[in-house]
């Protein structure tokens, strides 16, 4: 047991002087919060607006002036019927846009109810929400106004493009921690076990009386610590700064954090078994498990806007489920009755790899 | 096998799916002795101290390594040997003291233990100045007699030295070989491969393998005489030109 400890301090020794790595490792999860929670900003103002006006008469002017006083938008293009709408969305000139229906002051004059559609470019989903949000309040003000005394109905029918159910993007914070522990844990963990295999180290551990399972978990376990501090400051800056919530439970999320640095160490080994150099050890980590991370997790893409091969490719990407359930856990309140399926497959996941690479690291010592 | 036999090999294979990389060697080792383990790179040599150390398991054949058989006492063998490759096996970010407080927790001994063989070992090398210096900081000559201290901390049987001296000078490799006949001369059994002809010389017995197999083996002065020339140099460079 001695040696093993003797093995977890030389890992904090090396990790704790390597000033570079270390400050890259801390202060990494902190600025990419920042840079995450400035760039998807949930207060937009200046949306830009297209108008459809086929038949403009008193009312619809009246509506119009209205949204051109909200600060929220801005009107871009006033059009006389729909066609000319569709490229202002493609050239992403118009991010939303009011359509209203002809002879729509005669209807409300008539008292019947006058409809008006509205729609928004998702693609950005903040965006997507503050146009249906204020669009709909600016029409619900305007119908207010009118109707005192007499029964008036303006109908906003709302139609989101492009990406429909419109992800909310306070969703950076859990695919945030995914990437930090797929950095700390996957990259970490191949480097540093190539680095000794480069070094000549892990052949003087390698004959020595330590059993395999002690060199691995003498090497990992610092990695589990830091990968730990990294996600308790992510959650926190999240929380103070940003005002994420965190809806559910903390040790739950926690433990599922665990999980997936479990995960991902296993596959940092996995690469390092497979790899000779830091360099190609590097290149492995980020192929292998970074853009994975990135790309196919949602964190930034939602996943149900990606076509059928993307997304069935995602489903053994480990990050795509841990996302999934800190999402459910931070955002939703979600506890585990309904959480049991993915933290099934990471535990499937989880053993699987170790398995696999503790195999890997035996193969290497046979070959 | 008696007390005074430290390496025992007999008939030792190991094939790697077509490939046989070591043929059927046999030899002895006796406790004590520098044996040196002589051979062209790809000869085998690598392969064979291997399946000594507990590394890689023998196609067949057997072989014993301080009493205790390399395919049964596998972690046996680990307690009682100590290892020290071409490449270097000291973290260069950790202090000396650091390093050797490793190495011995590593082997069991007690913090106690540690204590007292550390400022033993320094005292002898003269390190005690630069005892919580970084490794990389020292010198490569001092670097490498550290590293053979530190593989000798937890007095193994035998020793394997796979090529310690590659890329140091002429006069560090003279005080390495030093240590070398001190810790012989203490009981402990070396086996040490170098491609230095001149170091085979220091040697009380030599073994050159070619392809595999153990080509000649003797005292320095024997292979010379049977050889007929006047170098280990020669002697090597014959059976590498002509293989058996």
């Amino acid at each position: 047991m001695s040696a093993l400890f003797g093995l977890i301090r030389k890992e904090v020794y090396h990790i704790l002087r390597d000033r570079r790595t270390l400050v890259v490792i801390i202060a990494m999860p902190v600025l990419q919060v920042i840079l995450f929670g400035y760039a998807i900003r949930t207060d937009v103002d200046h949306v830009r607006l297209a108008i459809v006006d086929p038949a403009p008469d008193p009312k619809t002017l009246a509506l119009r002036q209205r949204f051109e006083a909200a600060r929220v938008f801005q009107t871009v293009a006033v059009l006389p019927n729909s066609r000319e709408l569709e490229p202002l969305f493609q050239r992403g000139i118009a991010q939303g846009a009011v359509l209203f229906e002809p002879g729509f002051g005669e209807r409300l004059g008539r008292g019947v109810p006058a409809n008006v559609l509205i729609v928004g470019d998702a693609s950005e989903p903040n965006t997507g929400s503050i146009v249906q949000a204020y669009a709909t309040a600016v029409v619900q003000g305007y119908e207010q106004e009118l109707s005192r005394g007499r029964s008036v109905r303006i109908v906003p029918t709302i139609r989101m493009r492009f990406n429909p159910t419109r992800e909310s993007s306070n969703l950076f914070v859990p695919g945030l921690m995914a990437f930090v522990l797929t950095i700390v844990s996957s990259l970490m963990t191949a480097i540093s076990l190539t680095r000794e295999k480069e070094t000549g180290t892990l052949e003087a551990l390698l004959v020595s009386p330590l059993r395999p399972w002690q060199i691995i978990v003498g090497k990992v376990a610092p990695y589990i610590g830091v990968g730990f501090v990294s996600v308790l400051g992510v959650i926190a800056e999240a929380r103070l700064v940003f005002d994420v919530p965190l809806r559910g439970s903390l040790s739950l999320l926690l433990i599922e954090g665990l999980l997936f640095i479990l995960v991902s160490l296993a596959l940092g080994i996995l690469i390092s078994a497979r790899t000779s150099s830091q360099r190609v050890a590097m290149m492995g980590a980020l192929i292998g498990t970074m853009l994975p991370t990135m790309l196919l997790s949602g964190f930034i893409f939602p996943l149900e806007s990606m076509p059928l091969p993307l997304r069935a490719i995602s489903v053994v990407v480990p990050a795509r489920w841990f996302v999934l359930v800190a999402r459910s856990i931070m955002l939703k309140g979600t506890g585990l009755a309904y959480l049991w399926r993915p933290t099934l497959v990471l535990v499937a996941m989880a053993a699987v790899l170790l398995t696999a690479s503790t195999r890997a690291f035996h193969a290497r010592l046979e070959g | 096998m008696n007390a005074a036999t430290a390496i025992e090999c007999r008939e030792l294979t190991r094939r790697f799916g077509g490939f046989t990389a070591v043929d059927g060697i046999s030899f002895d080792v006796r406790a004590g002795e520098v044996f040196g383990f002589l051979g062209a790179n790809g000869a085998g040599k690598t392969t064979a101290i291997r399946m000594l150390t507990g590394l890689l398991a023998p196609s067949s054949g057997r072989a014993s390594v301080a009493g205790h058989d390399v395919s049964t006492e596998a972690e046996r063998i680990k307690r009682s040997i100590g290892y020290m490759s071409q490449r270097f096996s000291l973290y260069e970010d950790l202090t000396v003291r650091e390093n050797i407080r490793l190495y011995g927790g590593i082997y069991d001994l007690s913090d106690r233990d540690i204590r007292e063989r550390t400022d033993r070992m320094l005292a002898r090398l003269g390190l005690e100045q630069t005892a919580d210096a970084f490794v990389r900081a020292i010198p490569l000559g001092w670097r490498q007699k550290l590293a053979f201290s530190v593989a000798l901390l937890h007095q193994p049987r035998v020793v394997f030295l796979d090529e310690p001296t590659s890329g140091v000078d002429p006069i560090t490799r003279r005080q390495f070989w030093e240590l070398i006949y001190e810790a012989a001369a203490s009981g402990t059994t070396v086996l040490v491969t170098t491609h230095y002809m001149d170091e085979a010389e220091y040697c009380d017995r030599i073994s050159i393998m070619v392809a595999g197999r153990i080509a000649a083996m003797g005292t320095p002065a024997e292979l010379k005489q049977r050889f007929a020339v006047p170098s280990i140099d020669d002697v090597f460079v014959q059976l590498a030109r002509a293989p058996s």
